[in-house]
């Protein structure tokens, strides 16, 4: 080219700076330490962080997801389900149903996988101190449940009463049923309720509805003004759940609901969990009722 | 701002400077069945491949910033584990030879969302800072109607911008490189009567714009109208082939595929532009689709770029270029769709 020099168009102030991208590529190594049978589709896995300091470090609050990577099968994300009190041994409930949920259901300790997270919003437990606590789940809605109870559980002197509403298809779809006598023995009001009985099953039978109609009947008033509400469930559900409580007279930003939708990214880039311009892993997954009313179709 | 003036004769000796890097800008690719040539933004090698007077392109320059296909990391496993290799695939910077401001505009939206939100996606990063703008002014087309989407004019994120006066070009330079680099042509500093000449060919340019969208109080209409039947209507024409988005400049979505090599030793994730008019955009684990009919798909593309985005930054992620009614196969275009939701249609 005429003898001219070779001129770079990069230039340094042009050139992208690796610290203004870590927090994209922010992610763990991880370890399966152990995983538990729940059901016959349902497992817990503990998954421990494998750098010791980056575990202790790794905080999150209830409510918030972390992706989960294995390389070569896939990468989606998963609510939280152990207590925020136990940092990096976090704990996923994982159903087997896709490509990386049915390759994890076969998996054994000690596999090692990718973490990334935490990410989305949170339940607000400490605006909840002081007032009545209800956590209601449908199905697979109590893994993302777990832990604002587990942490209500921890410092359960903040709050005035706690109810768990639950409700699954068949008693063998029940999760974390080693769990309910010690909810119980922590004063907590728990109604299980299942729709199709087997010779198992001694208890109330019908829609979570039910339980709820009486609880709601039961805290009168106080719903009106000391009263939160939790939800997580499937779409069907939130539709009856949210319109018997703001009924009654829950406000509307006193209910909290946990949205799931596709994602590929977790960080507000695929587009794919987008509910008109908002981000259900940027502004969600936990939102409260008012704010889903003004997205449309958004349950 | 800088303004800077130099004769016609003058841009291959521009092209020239700027060929140090390597160009990319708007040439003939094909001919259509009527003999019309279509353009596209292809590697230049030769300032006579150069066509600055295009009308516009069929597809957006976006495979160069948000290609089609993109691996986002590598793994390599054995028995022990594995390890994650990243890499953003930086390569040459680029120089834009010949981008309209639609499309800078858009690069500009883009910006918002992918570099200046929370987590700033370095695969896109990488690139756009990497990148050598120089815009031309257009003659607007049949299809266009970016001037009732704001998008006719850009204010920044390009390094100069060429406008047509006839025997001269007038040109905005927005950052040192394109200073220097005008300064190794011939060219001068604009004055009174350059001036006066490109106010005129603005004035020009704004009258051959046909295609009108009305965009006032748009974000609330949509929301009015959500459940309006007209949506109906423009989801049984609409072929969910998600050719819009393709052919779009601002359309950003993406989905993740993971692949295993074929001994097994390695694995890759792969990065591949989606569209929301696809059927298994919304599709979760378990087979649940939040958007399991056409007519809904279409609907939520309306509602993201002309409600949802303007929501977020305050402007519509819509540059109005025309492109997706240009190339989709059931005639659906954004003026007529946006009047029929306005009860105007």
């Amino acid at each position: 080219m005429n003898g001219l020099k070779f001129y770079d168009v990069l230039t340094e102030k042009r050139a992208p700076r690796v610290r203004d991208f870590e927090r994209f590529e922010y992610s763990f190594e991880a370890e399966i330490s152990n995983v538990y049978s729940l059901t016959e589709t349902e497992k817990l896995y503990q998954i421990r962080i494998s750098d010791p300091e980056k575990r202790q470090r790794f905080t999150f609050r209830p409510g918030q997801f972390v992706m989960l990577e294995l390389p070569g099968i896939g990468e989606a994300p998963f609510s939280i389900s152990s207590s925020p009190s136990r940092h990096g041994d976090i704990e996923l409930c994982i159903r087997a149903t896709g490509n990386l949920t049915n390759f994890l259901a076969k998996v054994k300790r000690g596999t090692m996988v990718g973490i990334s997270g935490p990410f989305g919003t949170s339940f607000p437990l400490e605006k909840m101190e002081g007032g009545n606590v209800m956590l209601i789940a449908g199905g697979l809605g109590l893994a993302p449940l777990r832990s604002p109870a587990l942490s209500v559980l921890e410092n359960r002197n903040r709050y005035e009463q706690v109810d768990i509403i639950y409700g699954a298809k068949k008693p063998s779809e029940l999760l974390f049923t080693y769990l309910y006598e010690m909810w119980r023995k922590f004063d907590i009001n728990l109604k299980i309720i299942v729709d199709t009985p087997d010779e198992t099953w001694d208890g109330p039978v019908g829609l979570i509805t039910e339980p709820l109609k009486e609880r709601i009947a039961a805290y009168g008033d106080a719903l009106k003004t000391d009263t939160y509400a939790i939800v997580c469930g499937p779409p069907i559900m939130f539709k009856f759940v949210c319109a018997a409580l703001t009924e009654a007279g829950l406000p509307m930003q006193k209910m909290f609901i946990s949205l799931e939708r596709r994602m590929h990214c977790g960080r507000g880039k695929c587009c794919r969990c987008n509910i008109g311009s908002t981000y259900t892993c940027l502004e969600g997954p936990v939102f409260d009722y008012w704010s889903v009313m003004n997205l449309k179709e958004a349950i | 701002m800088i303004f800077r003036v130099f004769n016609k004769e003058e841009l291959s000796a521009l092209f020239d400077v700027l060929a140090e890097n390597i160009i990319v800008g708007p040439v003939e690719k094909a001919l259509d069945k009527d003999g019309i040539p279509l353009y596209s933004f292809e590697l230049v090698r030769d300032y006579e491949e150069l066509r600055l007077q295009y009308p516009s392109t069929k597809i957006s320059a976006k495979k160069y910033f948000l290609p089609h296909n993109e691996t986002l990391s590598s793994f390599s496993v054995d028995k022990e584990g594995w390890t994650k290799h990243v890499d953003y695939n930086i390569y040459k910077p680029l120089v834009f030879f010949g981008m309209h401001a639609c499309d800078i505009n858009a690069l500009n939206k883009l910006d918002k969302v992918l570099l200046e939100s929370v987590y700033p996606t370095p695969y896109y990063g990488s690139k756009r800072k990497n990148m050598f703008i120089v815009g031309v002014n257009c003659t607007p087309q049949s299809h266009c109607f970016c001037r009732d989407m704001g998008a006719d004019t850009v204010q920044h994120g390009f390094d100069m911008f060429l406008t047509d006066l006839g025997d001269r070009y007038f040109v905005e330079v927005l950052s040192a490189e394109a200073f220097n680099y005008l300064d190794r042509i011939n060219s001068r500093e604009a004055v009174e009567v350059d001036h006066l000449d490109y106010m005129k060919r603005v004035k020009e340019r704004i009258g051959k714009f046909t295609s009108k969208v009305d965009t006032t109080d748009l974000t609330k209409i949509l929301d009015m109208e959500f459940d309006a039947e007209v949506w109906r209507e423009w989801g049984e024409k609409c072929l969910s082939c998600g050719t819009c988005a393709n052919v779009c400049p601002t359309c950003y979505c993406y989905g993740v595929d993971e692949q295993v090599d074929l001994d097994l030793k390695g694995a890759h994730k792969i990065k591949h532009l989606h569209s929301c008019n696809l059927l298994d955009f919304a599709e979760v684990a378990g087979g649940h689709n939040f958007r399991p009919e056409s007519y809904i798909r279409l609907k939520y593309r309306y509602y993201h770029k002309h409600r949802g985005f303007v929501e977020a930054f305050e402007e519509s992620l819509c540059v109005g270029c025309g492109r997706c009614g240009e190339a989709c196969l059931a005639d659906i275009t954004v003026p007529e769709v946006i009047a029929s939701v306005r009860g105007e249609g």
